[in-house]
């Protein structure tokens, strides 16, 4: 189990510097092919009508005028270790980790992803909370009433889940709970520290829209896993052992049928962690989501790059968790 | 039959379905005694696996519909409460499955599903159920078993795996042990293995065994009583010295014609039963074998008019044909004698 976890880890290791790669590619590699030379590059970190020299003096500081491969290696150097933009007459420090510095904001990029990262970590975790335990929940009683009117209910309403865009039901909660009948007014992010109750009560709208989304999916993946769990021999087995049927369900039938759950459950989750862009942006939340539509609005490289591999970042180490879970629950991974 | 520890009567298990109600065992009857072992024969469909599965419960009591009796060391068990029954499986009953792999938890060791079985329905320790299940797998031959008790069902063989499962349902010395074709899925060098470690582990427990399988070889060897079903129905119950020396039923011979032998010279091919077994759903009027008995038309029309009623043939051998004890001894092949040397001491 252990030479299983240090395998992964080293695995991981070297998935992240192959994200980093690809990403310091798809920034700087690809406008050079596309024609796109350092100065020109430069020029998109400098204001409108810049002067030539202003240029220069950026393309030197930001080390555009450096080898592809000097400038990957600056670049994992600046997350290990932090870099120094050195312009000739000043010297910016950027402390590690170093994703950049944003010249359209005046600012490191990691501070200010830093800053957002709560904001997106209470919505996304909140609201797995809320999906994983409704969804699970009304798959297995579908599952167990199959054809009841429960079932059909909560599976209609698991078809309209998956089909309505956060966009939609977050207004239309937004318009009902929050303007017509003020049960959650004035939604904004409020840290936990500050205030939990106004963090939960803030959040309350953007974690029920955003866990209705995925609980659906979840309701009817469980659904879909119980019923074909409880079919398994293993199950006749557990009964033909008299055991009580709680036990079958539980213990035998819904054990197996949430593997395949917690493998998108963790790949879910690390999506989310990068940002959940639509959401954040109904809600008006200024976390990661809202950060990267920023980033991607004005142009900004660094903060691009800085969120990508973020985001690139937690979908890894899910990858990783989800491994590491899948091997504690089924002992066929072990071996 | 007061002293008989199973005693089915007149069981019908039939499942309402969108295409029809299937009428999957259809007034089946037999009695079973301690420490005596009784084969069930049949196609796949015939309803052998169902009987079983009713015996034990297991029918998807939900949607299906059963009737009849099955009184199980006096207690009735049809309408019975499910709790009560649930207490009476794994203790009192247990069953082996046809596929071991399949029928172990992949998730749980051997040892703890052993134990849990043990646990249910005893009041002792974890502890104390372990080493019971250490205690059952070297009882049925696993090396080593109190390092393999820790072993999950991925790491057994194929052989093991079937012990294990036979180590599980003897866990709480159940005085009925029904096994659902035990041997099928196994390697054929195994299945003699396994067949003799129940064959030994009756004659220590001195529980009552039933056999589901649709090869003679196997209850041959181990049964004292063998029931052939088709179609749901019984066609023919008798002892196995009934059953192989003197079979009464057109479906019997053609089981028996079928299966090769080692005691005879290979003068002939193997011949097939014609056709296949019906739809439990649509099944033929009157006897339901007549579309592939050669010799329906002996009947005069009787074989598709009426269903063929249960008679003795002999005390203890029933028979469910329309042909008359004449017509069935000028019919009936050449000797059938029991394939086992084995079938005497039973």
């Amino acid at each position: 189990m252990i030479t299983f976890i240090i395998r992964r880890l080293i695995a991981t290791v070297f998935l992240l510097i192959v994200v980093s790669a690809i990403t310091f590619a798809i920034f700087f590699l690809i406008p050079r092919l596309a024609g796109q030379n350092s100065y020109q590059l430069a020029t998109e970190y400098v204001g409108r009508n810049p002067s030539r020299a202003a240029v220069l003096q950026v393309e030197a500081k930001l080390g555009l005028d450096h080898p592809l491969w000097v400038q990957y290696g600056n670049f994992i150097k600046g997350i290990v270790v932090g870099a120094h933009y050195n312009s000739g007459t000043s010297t910016t420090y950027c402390p590690p980790p170093c994703f950049g510095y944003s010249f359209k904001s005046q600012q490191p990029v990691w501070p200010q992803m830093v800053s957002d990262l709560p904001v997106t970590l209470s919505l996304a975790i909140g609201a797995a909370v809320i999906w994983l335990v409704a969804g699970v929940a009304i798959g297995v009683i579908s599952a167990l009433k199959r054809g009841t009117l429960f079932d059909r209910f909560s599976m209609g309403i698991a078809l309209a889940g998956v089909s309505l865009p956060i966009f939609f039901t977050g207004l239309i909660a937004l318009e009902l709970f929050s303007y017509k009948w003020p049960l959650f007014p004035n939604v904004q992010y409020v840290s936990f520290l500050t205030n939990p109750f106004l963090w939960a009560r803030n959040l309350v709208l953007p974690w029920v829209c955003l866990a209705f989304l995925y609980a659906a999916l979840y309701a009817r993946l469980t659904r879909a896993g119980m019923l074909e769990t409880m079919n398994e021999d293993y199950i006749r087995t557990a009964r033909a052992k008299g055991l009580p049927e709680r036990t079958v369900i539980f213990k035998h039938g819904l054990r197996a049928a949430l593997t395949p759950i917690v493998t998108i459950f963790g790949m879910d989750l690390g999506l989310l962690l990068g940002g959940a862009i639509i959401t954040e942006y109904t809600f008006s939340l200024h976390g990661l989501g809202l950060f990267t539509i920023l980033a991607i609005d004005n142009q900004d490289l660094p903060e691009i790059l800085g969120v990508t591999m973020l985001a690139a970042f937690f979908i890894v180490i899910a990858n990783l968790v989800v491994d590491v879970l899948y091997a504690v629950v089924d002992p066929r991974v072990r071996h | 039959m007061a002293d008989a520890l199973l005693d089915v009567r007149d069981l019908r298990i039939h499942f309402p379905t969108d295409d029809g109600l299937v009428r999957a065992v259809d007034g089946v009857s037999f009695t079973l005694e301690r420490g005596r072992t009784l084969g069930i024969v049949g196609e796949s469909g015939s309803g052998k696996s169902v009987t079983s599965l009713g015996i034990m419960g297991l029918h998807q009591g939900t949607r299906a519909q059963i009737s009849g009796h099955i009184k199980l060391d006096g207690e009735e068990l049809v309408g019975a409460p499910a709790a009560r029954v649930r207490e009476l499986r794994g203790s009192k009953m247990a069953m082996i499955f046809q596929d071991p792999l399949s029928s172990l938890h992949p998730y749980y060791t051997v040892g703890a599903q052993i134990a849990e079985a043990y646990l249910v329905h005893n009041k002792v320790g974890k502890q104390v159920a372990r080493k019971h299940a250490i205690d059952m797998l070297g009882r049925v031959g696993i090396p080593q078993p109190a390092t393999r008790v820790d072993d999950y069902p991925h790491q057994f063989s194929g052989g093991m795996r079937q012990r294990a499962m036979i180590a599980m349902a003897l866990s709480c010395d159940p005085e009925l042990l029904i096994a659902d074709e035990p041997t099928t899925a196994l390697d054929v060098t195994v299945q003699a293995q396994i067949l003799d470690l129940i064959w030994d582990l009756q004659r220590e427990y001195q529980s009552a065994v039933i056999i589901i399988t649709h090869d003679l070889g196997v209850v041959a060897e181990l049964s004292d009583d063998i029931l052939v079903m088709y179609a749901g129905r019984m066609a023919e119950y008798g002892s196995a010295e009934d059953i192989f020396g003197s079979p009464g039923h057109p479906y019997t011979w053609g089981l028996l014609g079928s299966m090769p032998r080692l005691d005879q010279a290979r003068l002939d091919r193997l011949v097939p039963i014609k056709g296949t077994p019906p739809s439990l759903i649509n099944v033929p009027s009157g006897c339901p074998f007549h579309p592939r008995c050669q010799y329906a038309a002996e009947t005069i029309g009787r074989s598709q008019a009426e269903v063929p009623e249960l008679r003795p043939v002999a005390p203890g051998h029933l028979v469910a044909c329309h042909l008359t004890t004449d017509q069935r001894r000028a019919a009936r092949p050449p000797a059938a004698q029991p394939p086992a040397a084995r079938l005497g001491d039973g």
